[in-house]
């Protein structure tokens, strides 16, 4: 069953069309990684279905929900937007985190703003807290950074502060976690450690989507590759078929450029 | 030398009364100027494009005038022109003409920095807060407003700086604060005329005053220096 289903999902802004008719679906548990060269609208799909940008057109469903129609007027309230955005998670090309909190504190703060909502708040408060507390440990030991809880963003370098965003970002388990081109923003050797942290969150049902210009990368740890280009998905299909038989002239020289050796 | 000794009890008395009017003065400004100024930086930053042009046109006559006219014309135009002395007589209108002067004068100002300060936190703080899935409020007090009081305190210290020193411009409707009071004794007050010296002394306390301002909000920058 897809767990992802987007129909026709168009975005402009002003009079750029930035995506023009955008369809896919996404398996429970699969990875999917997004292609395409600057400006192909790669970034903008991400921020539609976190609900960053507002579609112009188009559905987005998750498990079966209806979560956004843009002919529907229900759907596109900020106050519910606000709950769907938790389908999602998005980790940034520049990081984000809050500079005023450490690391820990980081991974902690949405949960424990998320849990206030819960009906018996007061009651239960000190486990709800306690819950998290141990929670967001367990992911920042994942993440290889049991020693750096304590740490303020300015005190880490760029490769540590990704994965503490990654955390915190799993912290609040969405069904999908995106990735906007999550190592950017960082050097060769960062970019690696930041890259095996992605690929060993892959396995069981975690579905994940990757804006990424790291091909190989894409390739190995993706079930999926859609390749985008001037807002249109212009190919799609399992890594061999992408990158191996693009079938499309654009997506031909894309890849045959992006494989050149320098 | 003897004189000013014989002079002093006489003059510090005046020049404490005096300076308990410039303080006053000074807080009283900061506790309307301060809010009012986050005021008019929303008004300045609206969507609304009539509201945002009339505010900045505001903040560019009170900050492109001296606010030596702006007192003068605040103090005299009601009663003088209008006929309406709304003001009120004797040291208390006074004040009142010289708080409304110097709040809405250093609110511009504030205006200013605040602005500056809304506007240099990056869009990502925002946006990483809404897929977090935090409100808009909650993204306001727990993430922004701090980066935002980091970055505005060494200029509103600044302004607060020049505050010290600019409520003597309230000397010109006659405000009776220390320039004010110093100056006293050179027409003659108490029994002492011709004295320059105790006008020249009032620098010792603006000195000390900001001296001590000083030392109170570097402590807050250095308290907010923790992060980056």
């Amino acid at each position: 069953m897809a767990i992802l289903e987007v129909n026709n999902l168009a975005k402009s802004f002003g009079n750029t069309k930035v995506l023009k008719d955008i369809s896919f679906s996404l398996e429970k548990g699969n990875v999917l990684s997004v292609l395409g060269s600057s400006g192909s609208g790669k970034t903008t799909l991400l921020r539609c279905l976190n609900f960053l940008e507002t579609a112009d057109h188009g559905t987005i469903r998750v498990r079966d929900e209806l979560l956004f129609d843009a002919d529907d007027a229900r759907t596109t309230r900020e106050r519910e937007i606000r709950r769907k955005r938790l389908h999602f998670g998005l980790v940034f090309q520049s990081f984000n985190l809050f500079p005023q909190y450490t690391a820990l504190q980081n991974v902690m703060l949405p949960c424990q703003l998320l849990a206030k909502e819960e009906e018996n708040y007061k009651v239960r408060k000190k486990q709800m807290f306690a819950e998290i507390a141990a929670n967001a440990h367990d992911l920042l030991k994942t993440m290889g950074l049991a020693e750096r809880e304590g740490y303020y963003p300015h005190q880490l370098s760029g490769g540590q502060q990704q994965r503490v965003a990654i955390a915190r970002a799993l912290a609040m388990k969405p069904d999908i976690l995106c990735f906007d081109e999550p190592t950017s923003a960082l050097d060769p050797e960062l970019t690696g450690e930041v890259l095996r942290v992605i690929r060993d969150l892959k396995g069981g049902d975690r579905t994940m989507i990757i804006v990424t210009h790291e091909m190989a990368f894409a390739r190995n740890i993706s079930d999926r590759i859609i390749f985008m280009h001037d807002g249109y998905i212009e190919e799609t299909g399992t890594p061999e078929q992408v990158f191996d038989h693009p079938r499309s002239e654009r997506a031909k020289a894309f890849f045959s450029k992006s494989l050149e050796e320098i | 030398m003897a004189l000013i000794m014989e002079q002093m009890p006489i003059v510090l008395r005046s020049l404490n009364v005096g300076f308990l009017q410039t303080l006053k003065l000074f807080i009283v400004t900061l506790i309307g100027a301060l809010p009012l100024g986050l005021v008019i930086s929303f008004g300045s930053m609206s969507k609304v494009s009539p509201l945002r042009w009339l505010t900045r046109f505001v903040i560019w006559v009170v900050r492109g005038t001296p606010l030596m006219i702006q007192l003068l014309i605040i103090y005299y135009f009601p009663g003088l022109v209008l006929k309406k002395p709304i003001w009120g007589g004797g040291e208390a209108g006074r004040f009142l003409a010289a708080s409304v002067s110097f709040i809405l004068n250093y609110a511009c100002y504030f205006a200013e920095i605040y602005r500056g300060g809304i506007q240099s936190i990056s869009k990502g703080q925002t946006e990483a807060g809404l897929v977090l899935g935090m409100t808009r409020g909650q993204i306001f007090f727990r993430v922004t407003l701090l980066q935002m009081i980091k970055r505005i305190v060494p200029p509103i210290s600044n302004e607060i700086i020049t505050l010290v020193k600019d409520t003597s411009l309230a000397r010109i409707i006659a405000l009776q604060e220390i320039i004010w009071a110093g100056q006293a004794f050179l027409k003659g007050s108490q029994g002492i005329s011709g004295a320059i010296w105790p006008l020249f002394f009032t620098a010792v306390y603006y000195l000390l005053f900001s001296g001590l301002l000083t030392i109170i909000l570097g402590g807050l920058e250095r308290k907010l220096d923790y992060f980056k």
